[in-house]
C-alpha cells in the first residue's frame, strides 16, 4: 500500500516522495514512540530490566559466573560485538568448569519477544509456559533487556 | 520514481521537516501510528484529501509492514 501511495502522490506533483516499505510494523518493533489508542497498554518495554549482565561467546564459565554473582545476577545473555543475542546463561550452565567457553554451555537461540508485545497476553504466555523470564530484543536482534515474570505482574495489578 | 527509505532514514527525513503519511484505513491509524503522522487512506488518496499535505515538503508513505 505504502508503494501505491508514494507513487499516486508523484502523479498528484509531490516530490520528493519516500516510502518506508518495512512500515509501522518495523517501527513499533524496534521500540520506537507510538501514538494513538495502543499507546498507554502497557507493554513489554514498559517493564524490561535493561541491566542484564552479558558476555561473549569466547569468554568462560568461571569469570562471567563470578561477574554475575556480583551483580545479584542467576542469568546472563550471550551477545556478540553487535549487542545481537546468541544465547543464554543459567542453571547448570554455571556447573560446567570454571575454564569452559561461554559458547559450550550456553542455551542457543533462545526465543526472544518484542518491545511494543503487550504485556497482558505476554505474562499470561509466560505463566502458561511457566517461564520465569523472556528475552526483549529489537526487530534487528539487538538486546533490550530481560522481562521478568514478577515484574510484569505487579506492574500489571497496579496498572 | 519513490524511494524507499529505513527506519534510519525515516528518523532523519523527520528531523529535517518530512511529512508521514499512514495510508491505512482510519480505524488502524488511530490504534497507533508513527508520532506526527497524518492518515490518509489508500482508497480516499486524491489531490483533494492531498491538498492537506505541504507541497515544499518531502513525503514519507508507510503502512503496516511489506504489503
Amino acid at each position: 500500500m505504502s508503494s501505491r501511495a508514494a507513487w499516486r502522490l508523484e502523479s498528484l506533483g509531490f516530490s520528493p516522495v519516500y516510502r518506508y516499505v518495512a512500515g509501522k510494523r518495523d517501527w513499533f518493533a524496534f521500540g520506537l514512540p507510538m501514538e494513538g489508542e495502543f499507546a498507554s497498554i502497557l507493554k513489554a518495554i514498559d517493564v524490561v530490566r535493561r541491566n542484564v549482565p552479558t558476555c561473549y561467546l569466547t569468554d568462560n564459565v568461571s569469570e562471567v559466573y563470578k561477574r554475575c554473582q556480583e551483580a545479584g545476577w542467576q542469568v546472563c545473555l550471550v551477545v556478540n560485538e553487535a549487542n545481537i543475542v546468541l544465547g543464554r546463561l543459567r542453571g547448570d550452565a554455571w556447573r560446567a568448569k570454571p575454564d569452559t567457553p561461554i559458547e559450550a554451555v550456553m542455551e542457543n537461540g533462545p526465543t526472544t519477544f518484542r518491545p511494543d508485545n503487550f504485556l497482558e497476553p505476554l505474562i499470561k504466555r509466560m505463566r502458561e509456559k511457566k517461564a520465569g523470564s523472556v528475552i526483549i530484543t529489537n526487530s534487528d536482534g539487538v538486546l533490550i533487556g530481560l522481562l521478568y515474570r514478577k515484574d510484569g505482574e505487579e506492574r500489571l495489578e497496579r496498572y | 520514481m519513490p524511494k524507499d527509505v529505513n527506519r534510519e532514514d525515516v528518523q532523519r527525513l523527520v528531523l529535517s521537516g518530512a511529512q508521514l503519511i499512514e495510508v491505512l484505513p482510519p480505524e488502524e491509524y488511530s490504534e497507533a501510528h508513527l508520532p506526527g503522522a497524518i492518515n490518509i487512506h489508500l482508497k480516499k488518496l486524491d489531490a483533494q484529501t492531498a491538498k492537506q499535505l505541504d507541497s515544499t515538503l518531502p513525503i514519507i508513505t508507510y503502512c503496516y509492514d511489506f504489503q
